[in-house]
């Protein structure tokens, strides 16, 4: 694991948000959930920041970060796609779309490209079922997507 | 405190509030199987997540069957701890364990010792009917513990002792359903984590999940080869606790027996740790009363107080956690490392033997002690002081395999020089012996006058911290005691914060001390063990027609051949060390 350098001014929010919290042991959720919201994820640097504020084991927050799904110890990518997958877009073919978008991005539910562009992810209902099956790729939301209307969003990008 | 009564098995029981299920059928003579849970008695120390399952009983009016190890007791229950339905769901239990489990009893490690092994066969589970998907993951090797969590059967019982007894945080639950494994952060290999390998997990562990670096099979090629001249060294606590393995009851000694097989193994020399342990005296005395008269002078540049430094557990775990004051303990090597240089250094050139061609082993209640005799500060040109060290278990594992019926061998007694030690070394590996052993030549070396009466009781005892004041002779020196890392820890913080009023304080990182180190034959959490291998040591001290460590005349005939005086220059060199800042980089790599 390489050696990543936190920005300071992003190192001193966590350790406001710790304070926050009174650095009880019983917030972890808690500060690991803001600190997501900081760093878009939870690099084992920042976990070893809020294991000493807290005075947990870093061996402990890394526990409860692979415990939870919510954690995620990888980077989003710039471009940020989640493929629904609640009832409506599922029963539409979503599934269809999520597999089409891991073969031409290469990566898994979770993952990151090599390149930072894009990163995969699943949620549940957007509210936007009469759309279905429904694509975000960050704030824009694609509708009626079709597996082979993927490679035309992901171009989109590419530029 | 208030009563309560309950039927368990037809048997009337009648227990305190709060008792669990499991202790209250002990009462009554039932003894239910138990697999995660873990309790070492009067020392606070008990694990019972209710994970494995294995201990449900049916509480007669509730849906679901009981966990006992995690149910309380309540009045008038009606409690089954063996009828068909507890009896199959026990099995079943068992069985799908065992579907996620190596096979592998023939050749594992933990063969024989294995607590899930001796359940299987409690149970009578004669076949696996479960067969299914089975959890791969790489095996760890550090210098001292093998992880192969394969075996893991998630019981947390090493967790419990590396987080809540230890505090050293190296272990952690992570992951989650089948993925789940016990590992360090961001499963780094152990060696990169903060584990002081004080072996405290690999003796609970119930399977081979955790178990030591094997280095018999080095000693065995030493032993062969005509070239090398092999010294062997025993620690304290060995003789206490080796006898277990052969079937003796816990407490029996075996100082005889221990070193007539050790000749039978082919050791050239078999010497004595105590004889170094002695030394330490001499040398971590002085120091303390060094540190002591510059102190009562009013020299603000000495820091009290002084803490042991034998431990090398306790040494990894300072370095690790309180980095900045590691200028606190004493700079003393442990008698496993002075007895390297004086073996190599002294006793080899003595005879006309090359450090090269003169191999030193230890045998060692402890796992620490195998990662501690490959530090690079003890080695001379690559050429290691100690060569190899073992455990209690190797050691017997070794006399087995050589052949040797312990208990029909006659008691022989130690060579000389360096086999011959005083009561005071002897109480090194229990809980406050080290420190009784220092006062006891501290006293005398202090206030020049004769100890009338040797044994501090007030040092003795089980308690996690302990405190004391002894009298030098109208001078009230104050002394801590703390064993288990967790209460190390607590005197630690209270040095840090200018709370504390000792002169000098003793921590072992073992339970107990080293009578309860990771290298001893397994006590399954029968807490009267280690007390019976701690009066075996008192005992083996009170015999001693010389108890105190500067009376010893091989170490005054090594002070006046060899090394001039305690804290001289000589000693300096060889016997004393240096502490490293471990704090930062562990996990992540610049």
């Amino acid at each position: 694991m390489a050696k990543i350098k936190l920005a300071e001014k992003k190192l001193q929010e966590l350790r406001d948000v710790c304070k926050l919290f009174n650095y009880e042991k019983g917030e972890l959720i808690n500060v690991l959930h803001k600190a997501q919201g900081i760093f878009g994820y939870l690099p084992a640097e920042v976990q070893e920041v809020i294991a000493k504020e807290l005075n947990v084991s870093v061996a402990h927050v890394y526990g409860v970060v692979t415990f939870y799904s919510f954690f995620t110890m990888q980077p989003k990518g710039q471009n940020p796609v989640s493929i629904c997958l609640g009832t409506a877009c599922y029963v539409r073919g979503s599934e269809k779309v999520l597999e089409e978008f891991k073969r031409q991005l290469n990566i898994q539910v979770g993952e990151t490209t090599p390149d930072g562009r894009f990163s995969l992810s699943c949620l549940r209902c957007v509210g936007a079922c009469g759309l279905a099956p429904v694509v975000l790729v960050g704030e824009k939301v694609y509708g009626r997507v079709a597996p082979d209307g993927v490679a035309d969003i992901i171009a989109e990008y590419r530029t | 405190m208030k009563m309560v009564k309950l039927i368990i098995d037809g048997k009337t029981a009648e227990v305190p509030e709060n008792t669990t299920l499991l202790k209250a059928a002990k009462t009554v003579g039932i003894d239910i199987p138990t697999l995660c849970y873990f309790e070492l008695k009067d020392m606070n120390i008990e694990n019972r997540p209710g994970g494995c399952r294995i201990c449900v009983v049916e509480v007669k009016g509730r849906r679901n069957l009981a966990p006992a190890c995690n149910t309380m007791v309540a009045e008038g229950m009606e409690v089954y701890t063996h009828n068909i339905r507890v009896l199959n769901a026990r099995r079943t239990v068992l069985e799908l364990i065992l579907s996620d489990h190596p096979a592998e009893c023939l050749t594992c490690a933990k063969s024989g010792s294995c607590e899930l092994q001796s359940m299987a066969q409690q149970l009578g589970v004669r076949e696996l009917p479960y067969q299914g998907e089975q959890s791969k993951y790489r095996k760890d090797t550090s210098p001292a513990i093998i992880r192969d969590v394969d075996k893991c059967i998630m019981c947390r019982r090493c967790e419990m002792m590396c987080n809540d007894v230890q505090t050293v945080g190296a272990l952690s639950a992570v992951n989650r359903g089948f993925m789940a494994v016990v590992a360090p952060a961001f499963e780094m290999n152990l060696e990169k984590s903060p584990c002081t390998y004080c072996g405290q997990c690999v003796s609970v562990c119930p399977t081979g999940a955790l178990t030591e670096v094997d280095h018999s099979r080095n000693v065995i090629n030493a032993l062969a080869d005509p070239a090398k001249t092999v010294v062997v060294q025993t620690a304290p606590a060995v003789r206490a606790a080796l006898g277990e393995e052969f079937g003796l009851e816990p407490g029996t000694l075996v100082t005889g027996k221990m070193v007539a097989a050790l000749r039978r193994l082919g050791f050239d020399y078999v010497f004595d740790t105590d004889f170094a342990a002695d030394l330490t005296i001499m040398e971590e005395g002085t120091e303390l009363l060094n540190r002591l008269t510059r102190y009562l002078k009013g020299d603000k540049d000495v820091k009290l107080p002084i803490l042991t430094s034998c431990c090398p557990g306790w040494v990894n775990f300072f370095e690790h956690n309180f980095p900045e004051m590691r200028d606190i303990p004493s700079t003393a090597k442990s008698p496993q490392q002075m007895f390297g240089p004086i073996a190599k250094e002294y006793f080899g050139k003595k005879l006309g033997i090359d450090r090269k061609n003169m191999i030193v082993v230890s045998i060692m209640p402890c796992l620490a002690k195998k990662y501690e005799c490959q530090r690079d500060e003890f080695k001379v040109d690559g050429d290691p002081d100690v060569n190899f060290s073992l455990s209690t278990r190797e050691l017997a594992h070794l006399i087995k395999a050589s052949n040797i019926d312990f208990n029909s061998l006659p008691e022989e007694e130690f060579d000389n020089p360096l086999g011959e030690s005083t009561g005071a070394s002897v109480i090194f590996g229990t809980t406050g012996g080290v420190i009784e052993a220092a006062c006891r030549t501290a006293y005398e070396l202090y206030t020049g006058k004769k100890l009338e009466k040797v044994d501090f009781k007030e040092l003795r005892g089980l308690e996690n911290v302990r405190h004391a004041t002894i009298d030098f002779d109208g001078l009230p020196i104050n002394i801590g005691i703390a064993h288990g890392l967790g209460n190390a820890r607590k005197l630690l913080e209270d040095i840090r914060d200018g709370k504390s009023h000792f002169h000098a304080i003793e921590i072992m990182a073992c339970p107990g001390g080293c009578i309860g180190g990771g290298g001893q034959p397994y006590h399954h959490g029968d807490s009267q063990v280690i007390k019976q291998r701690a009066s075996a040591l008192y005992r083996e001290d009170a015999g001693k027609p010389i108890r105190k460590s500067h009376e010893n005349p091989f170490i005054i005939e090594l002070y006046k051949a060899f090394l001039g005086k305690p804290c001289g220059e000589k000693s300096h060199h060889l016997l004393h060390t240096h502490y490293f800042d471990k704090s930062a980089g562990v996990f992540v790599e610049e």
